[in-house]
Parts: structure tokens; sequence; C-alpha cells
């Protein structure tokens, strides 16, 4: 179970995802070795799954995203698996979601550029199996993306 | 645009994985030495391919059991409604992701709730009482898989 100071630690490290366990000491007014005790243990009862880095596509020379909302003809079973299996092997996906609601799952696709997504969609997208219907939605700008819990 | 080579590809992908990882530990790794690896993770911040670091947490066992996905269209527009949807929106502690976007919806929203009764709590209050909110589509999310991208 999970403290105040577990929450305090865990608000604080969320926006600075950088600091090492002394800055964040400082931050949350623990002593660096309780401040290290508890992200330990955060870590591994499995609260924390990880610390990454976010990769800027568009710094990579990857213009476009994409949002591809996709329903399946979901008459065959394994229409999702199927479908899942092999979006995978796209390797401009970089999310695969599924829902419960009017789309059935959604795709983020990245590209170059536009004649560069053009090709992508045709010959790897538009090619997956059991699509009944797509819709694209272009993303203009990410407003918000630090993606905090309010814990 | 950013040209890496095979090496800081690697990198990148180690980084994505875990990147509270020492230099030294990357280059044991890849087979390279500690300042070069260091080097190259250097070369990967300052020239903006890695923007930063976040948090992977488990959201159900902080509680959140439920995240959903709203496709939002605004019923006036113009640069000031448009501003100050995205003022309003941001300031919202369960709006974890705002993006912009073309297409059916003007606006795409990742919330994060404790359950479904939490969810329509943070719908009532905080969504529907935005300026300018025209119609809301709301998905349950599922499932979610990040894939690494063009980078393996």
């Amino acid at each position: 179970m999970l403290d105040d100071t577990d929450r305090r630690l865990l608000r604080q490290y969320q926006h600075a995802p950088h600091l090492g366990p002394a800055d964040l000491a400082g931050r949350t007014g623990l002593t660096p070795a309780t401040c290290a005790r508890r992200l330990d243990r955060l870590r591994n009862s499995g609260v924390i799954r990880a610390n990454r880095a976010v990769i800027d596509w568009r710094a990579l020379g990857y213009e476009v995203e994409v949002s591809l909302r996709v329903s399946l003809d979901k008459t065959d079973p394994r229409a999702f698996d199927e479908f899942i299996a092999e979006a995978r092997n796209v390797p401009e996906v970089i999310e695969i979601q599924t829902f419960l609601g009017r789309v059935d799952l959604r795709l983020s696709v990245i590209a170059r550029d536009m004649a560069h997504y053009q090709q992508l969609y045709r010959s790897a997208i538009l090619t997956l199996p059991h699509i009944a219907d797509i819709e694209a939605l272009m993303h203009v700008a990410r407003i918000k993306s630090d993606e905090g819990l309010p814990v | 645009m950013i040209a890496l080579d095979t090496t800081d590809r690697l990198i990148l992908r180690a980084l994505g994985e875990d990147a509270t990882q020492s230099a030294s530990a990357i280059g044991r790794r890849l087979g390279l030495s500690q300042p070069a690896a260091w080097r190259r993770i250097r070369k990967l911040h300052d020239s903006g391919a890695i923007a930063g670091q976040r948090l992977d947490l488990d959201h159900e066992k902080l509680g959140f059991g439920v995240t959903v996905f709203l496709g939002v269209k605004l019923a006036t527009k113009g640069r000031v409604s448009l501003e100050d949807f995205e003022r309003a929106v941001t300031a919202i502690p369960e709006v974890q992701t705002v993006e912009h976007i073309l297409g059916l919806y003007d606006y795409r929203l990742r919330v994060v709730a404790r359950d479904i009764a939490d969810f329509e709590r943070v719908l009532r209050r905080r969504i529907m009482t935005l300026p300018g909110l025209g119609n809301v589509e709301a998905n349950v999310l599922l499932s979610e898989e990040r894939r690494p991208g063009p980078i393996g």
C-alpha cells in the first residue's frame, strides 16, 4: 500500500523523471537513503514499471503523425489477434490501442512526409487483415503530453 | 534532421526501455567504451532526439482503473476560443494528454479515472463545463501497446 510520502515522491518524480534519488530527496524533504529505499520499493512492487526516454520523432525526420481509427470485421473471432499481430510488423506503427466504444482499434503511425505516409498507407496499412472501416486523423500539435497521474 | 547510425539507434532503443542506465552500462551492452557511450548519449540529448523522460507507472496499482479517450469537437471556433479551451483543458489533472488534430474531431484527450463512477464525475464536472465544448465521443481503452518505432 502507498502512503502519503510515496504519493509525494511520485508526484515529484513524475514531474522531474530525470532526477536521481539525492535530488528527489531534497524536493520531498526525505533523507537520500530513505528516498532511495522508497524508490526501490516502488520499482520492486511494480508501481514504477520503467523510466523511459521519450523520443522526438519529429527531430528524427518523421514530420507526419496520423491516428488511424479502425473498425474490424468482427464476424471473424480471430480478427483482433490477427490484425494486431500484423500491425506489430509495421515499424512505423508506434502505438496500438484497443477500445470499447465506436472504434475498435487505434494505430499511431509516423512517416517522414505525406508522400511516405501515402506509400505506407497503401502498402502496409490497407493490407492489414479484417479491416471493415478506417478513418484518419492528422496530428497538428501536442498541447499537453506529460501523462502524469493525479496521485 | 538528425542522422543516426546503427549504434545511435541501439542506444536510443535501450534508453527507451530504461533511461536511468549509466553510460558505462550502455557501453558494456553495446561494446563501447564509457566515454564513447557518454558522448553518443549526450549527442542524442543535445540534438533533441531525446525530448525528455517519462515514468511508466502501473495505473491499476495506483488505483486508476479506467482510461478513456475523448474526441472533442468545439462548438465555436476562432483563435480566442481555441486558446481558452486549451488553457482550461490542460489544467484538469485527470486529463493526461491533449492533442490538436485534424479530421473528425478538433482535440483528442486522454482521461484517467479511478472507475466508471469517477469518470462520470470528471466528465460532468470538468469536461462538460469546458468553454466552447461541442460534440464529445468517448472510447474506453481496453489495451495499449507502445512499439519501439522505426529505430530497430
